[in-house]
């Protein structure tokens, strides 16, 4: 074979690996959606599952999703959004940001069952706040940490340098500059890490298990300190615990937590090309 | 200097108190941002301080030998690590072997090969499959790959081999994206001096561009290592949990298996607290802190140093 | 000899990777005059721009020597608010730089900043710096549009007026006519001339010729040291040492 040849060759492969990898990605989506579009509808969205879980809908699950989804929110924005100024305005070059940075790259590497554990061992049980929200949304929030913090540096690293000079030349302090002049710039990017942290947060199902999810809970949650259903949980429960469960069900559920995730995603996406467009330098 | 406000101020005095307003605050500020940064140290340093506060027992309390052990049965009191850890080896080393290469090649194809157009599509698309729950992976895998399998010929459908495949799935997205990384930095001028001299874009690739970028792609493969070793739901879905270690034979991979992560998963709920079972499922989850860490860790050090010697270049 | 606006005595400064950016500078610089600094690229003019309002403090991992004097009080003295200070010594940058934002806001942040809100105060402060940069009469009906939607001569004059709207005592201006036309290069040394009866004006040049043109005084320094200063009638026509006149006469740099 000719040089040519052997490159027309490997081309060809390669594309076809890609499409491959590409297609199943695509099936895969379109699947869940085919199977499960017939089942949802409001009673399947608005009522609880009835008859062991076999008839009605996910309403307590979704609740759950979404309590869990805000409690993520509270806990992990401030704590990742001043990670992430510090890292990128106040960090020197020392032996201190080292070890900060190498904490995220390794709380990114966790295991999500892990944190689960430790949510078990620190929230439920040492800080006795039980199986609950509180404990949930603590340990979620955690998880969530390093998306956030590495998008949302990233965003405030990308504002030009020279903002900051000019802001400090003019009497400002460091905190003024940020905040007038940074912060506002790197917006859209710190707003597209807390949406994927949200995404994340939403889909976890092992991070929860020990530290909030019921198993079947029909009653809505009163406060912070009680459990919830949740979503991903609630898939897990119908798909292998509960026997003679209608497909429908699953796939219905399953949908509706793709959705959830993949619509968080993909507005993360355009928030972060919606915003560039706008910027004037 | 700290007198002269008459420039910058309508009175002297106010200036000044404002001034001194603007510096409690500020330091108040700044202190907390600080505090931000080093929550995150804390935060790891909690995460293991707390696994080994409810997992170390297991380590004193059940002799190294079993510990050890190719016998997993908890109800007897038996904890034999070793047929979890094989376990999750099989199924990551089965993950890795698919996805390594599918991912790179697909990293080469966007980087080198896509018009841009096709980019455009794509990336987003590979960045969609991260954010699909694993849990949903998991349930297709239960519903759909599962029976595919088992109408292949296999035993049974739920086997270390489903595992691999839904997790080489799962790795994709970060392999790709780490490769895509490490390729991109390849400088353009090697590429162009290949190509001068008439290299076709396949020598050019496998020649030039593939060696520069040779660090990069070890981190891909170890940080999908890193991604696959811990992830739990889908694989406790569909690997069938069996915690035996699976007969050496060339049909090890189409065997059930159970992993760390799912026995964590599965057991934990029906564990009495402070019980040496609990125990032990923590002491599992030391083992995968410490796995993932070094991991981790390792990967960040050499993307640590290529950093340093780039900028250093620079100068 | 007149009292010194600023007086810099025996400085040295070191960059992280062990460059020397200056070695032994002493200068006394007057008041209501225009201080130029010229010499070759990194010859230290910036560096030592930057020194005098403490941007320098930016720069991770330097070291310094000496001491800089303004009405004789040492700038790097730790009882010195640095923020004060920059107010008082103003600077422009070679590049126009905006912030985002309109016309308005960029010439009132370093007030608001400063704690100044009230609206008489910073109308006031806007058209008086305004008039003086010599912008007036083109923005003055459109202080609420993008400063990025300005002329790059027009933009420089609004960073020049910024500057002024602080009220500072010293304007210091590192090369801003570097990205400008010859038209809005002359409207910008024109206003300078009519800015040094209430400022103190130092400025590093974009060339040889500009210096001669603006410069009351003028120093001449070359990889980081001083090697002349003196009166610019004299020091253009009549340098003492003989790298000025290779450097004035255009046999180097």
């Amino acid at each position: 074979m000719s040089r040519q040849q052997i490159n027309r060759l490997a081309t060809a492969l390669i594309t076809g690996v890609a499409i491959l990898v590409v297609v199943p990605i695509v099936l895969v989506i379109l699947f869940v959606i085919y199977n499960g579009i017939g089942t949802i509808s409001w009673e399947f969205i608005s009522a609880p599952p009835t008859n062991g879980m076999r008839e009605g809908g996910i309403w307590p699950a979704l609740l759950g999703t979404i309590f869990l989804t805000f409690g993520t929110a509270i806990i992990s924005f401030p704590l990742a959004i001043g990670a992430a100024i510090y890292l990128s305005e106040y960090a020197a070059d020392n032996r201190m940001t080292r070890m900060v940075r190498l904490a995220i790259v390794n709380l990114a590497g966790i295991p999500s069952i892990v944190y689960g554990l430790f949510g078990l061992g620190a929230f439920v049980l040492f800080m006795q706040f039980g199986t609950s929200i509180l404990a949930g949304s603590l340990t979620l929030g955690i998880l969530t940490l390093p998306v956030v913090i590495s998008t949302a540096e990233e965003a405030i690293a990308s504002v030009p340098q020279q903002f900051r000079t000019v802001s400090l030349s003019l009497g400002a302090t460091r905190w003024q500059t940020i905040r007038h002049q940074v912060l506002p710039h790197a917006l859209p990017g710190i707003l597209t890490g807390i949406i994927l942290g949200l995404g994340r947060a939403a889909g976890e199902t092992a991070p929860i298990l020990f530290t909030v999810a019921a198993f079947y809970l029909p009653d809505l949650p009163h406060s912070i300190f009680d459990q919830t259903m949740a979503l991903p949980y609630h898939l897990y429960v119908i798909s292998t615990q509960v026997p003679g469960m209608p497909l429908s069900i699953q796939y219905g559920t399953a949908l509706v937590l793709l959705l959830i995730v993949l619509s968080l995603t993909l507005s993360a996406t355009f928030v972060r090309t919606s915003m560039r467009r706008r910027r004037e330098w | 200097m700290t007198t002269n406000s008459s420039v910058t101020a309508p009175t002297p005095a106010a200036a000044q108190e404002k001034g001194q307003r603007i510096h409690i605050g500020e330091w108040i500020i700044e202190n907390l941002i600080r505090l931000a940064g080093l929550s995150t140290v804390l935060i790891v340093g909690l995460i293991f301080l707390f696994l080994v506060r409810e997992g170390g027992p297991a380590f004193l309390d059940i002799p190294l030998r079993q510990l050890f052990g190719s016998r997993w049965y908890p109800i007897e009191g038996i904890f034999g690590l070793l047929p979890l850890l094989v376990g999750s080896l099989i199924v990551t080393v089965g993950a890795v072997v698919i996805a390594v290469p599918l991912g790179l090649i697909c990293a080469i194809y966007l980087g080198e090969i896509a018009p841009t157009w096709q980019r455009e599509i794509l990336k987003p698309l590979i960045e969609m499959l991260a954010g699909i729950p694993s849990i949903v992976l998991g349930f297709l895998g239960w519903v759909v790959l599962a029976p595919l399998i088992q109408n292949a010929g296999a035993a049974t459908g739920l086997t270390a081999f489903t595992g691999a495949i839904i997790l080489a799935y799962m790795s994709l997205p970060t392999i790709i994206s780490i490769s895509e990384d490490a390729l991109y930095a390849v400088p353009k001028e090697y590429r162009d001096g290949a190509l001068a001299i008439g290299a076709t874009q396949w020598q050019t690739i496998w020649r030039v561009v593939l060696p520069a970028a040779r660090s990069g792609i070890v981190i891909a493969v170890m940080l999908g290592i890193g991604r696959a070793i811990g992830e739990t739901m889908a694989v406790m879905m569909v690997t069938g949990n069996a915690a035996n270690i699976p007969a050496l034979s060339s049909g090890v991979i189409f065997q059930p298996v159970r992993t760390m992560t799912a026995t964590i998963a599965a057991e934990m709920g029906e564990v009495a607290q402070g019980s040496l079972h609990y125990n032990t499922l923590f002491g599992i989850g030391i083992v995968l802190f410490v796995i993932t860490f070094a991991i981790n860790s390792l990967a960040g050090r050499i993307v640590g140093t290529r950093g340093a010697r780039r900028t250093g270049a620079k100068l | 000899m007149i009292q010194s606006k600023i007086s810099i005595q025996h400085l040295y400064y070191t960059y992280e990777d062990g460059i020397e950016a200056l070695r032994d500078i002493s200068l006394e610089i007057p008041a209501n005059e225009i201080f130029v600094l010229f010499g070759p690229a990194r010859s230290g003019k910036s560096t030592l721009l930057r020194l005098l309002n403490r941007l320098s403090d930016l720069d991770e991992g330097t070291a310094r020597q000496g001491t800089i004097l303004v009405d004789g009080q040492d700038v790097f003295d730790r009882s010195v608010n640095v923020s004060n200070l920059r107010r008082r010594i103003s600077m422009v940058f070679a590049m126009p730089t905006p912030l985002p934002g309109s016309i308005y806001d960029n010439l009132t942040y370093g007030l608001k900043m400063a704690g100044i809100r009230e609206r008489g105060e910073l109308d006031r402060r806007v058209e008086q710096s305004l008039k003086q940069s010599a912008l007036w009469d083109e923005v003055k009906d459109r202080l609420g549009a993008s400063a990025f939607a300005l002329s790059g001569g027009q933009k420089q004059r609004l960073c020049i007026a910024r500057s002024l709207a602080l009220e500072p005592d010293v304007v210091v201006l590192d090369n801003p006519t570097s990205g400008l036309d010859p038209i809005s290069t002359a409207t910008v040394e024109e206003s300078l001339f009519d800015l040094k009866e209430r400022y103190t004006i130092i400025m590093v040049p974009h060339s040889v010729q500009q210096a001669a043109r603006v410069a009351d005084q003028a120093a001449f320094l070359l990889d980081g040291e001083l090697v002349e200063v003196g009166e610019a009638g004299k020091l253009f026509v009549q340098p003492t040492d003989q790298r000025t006149e290779d450097y004035i006469t255009g046999r180097f740099g």
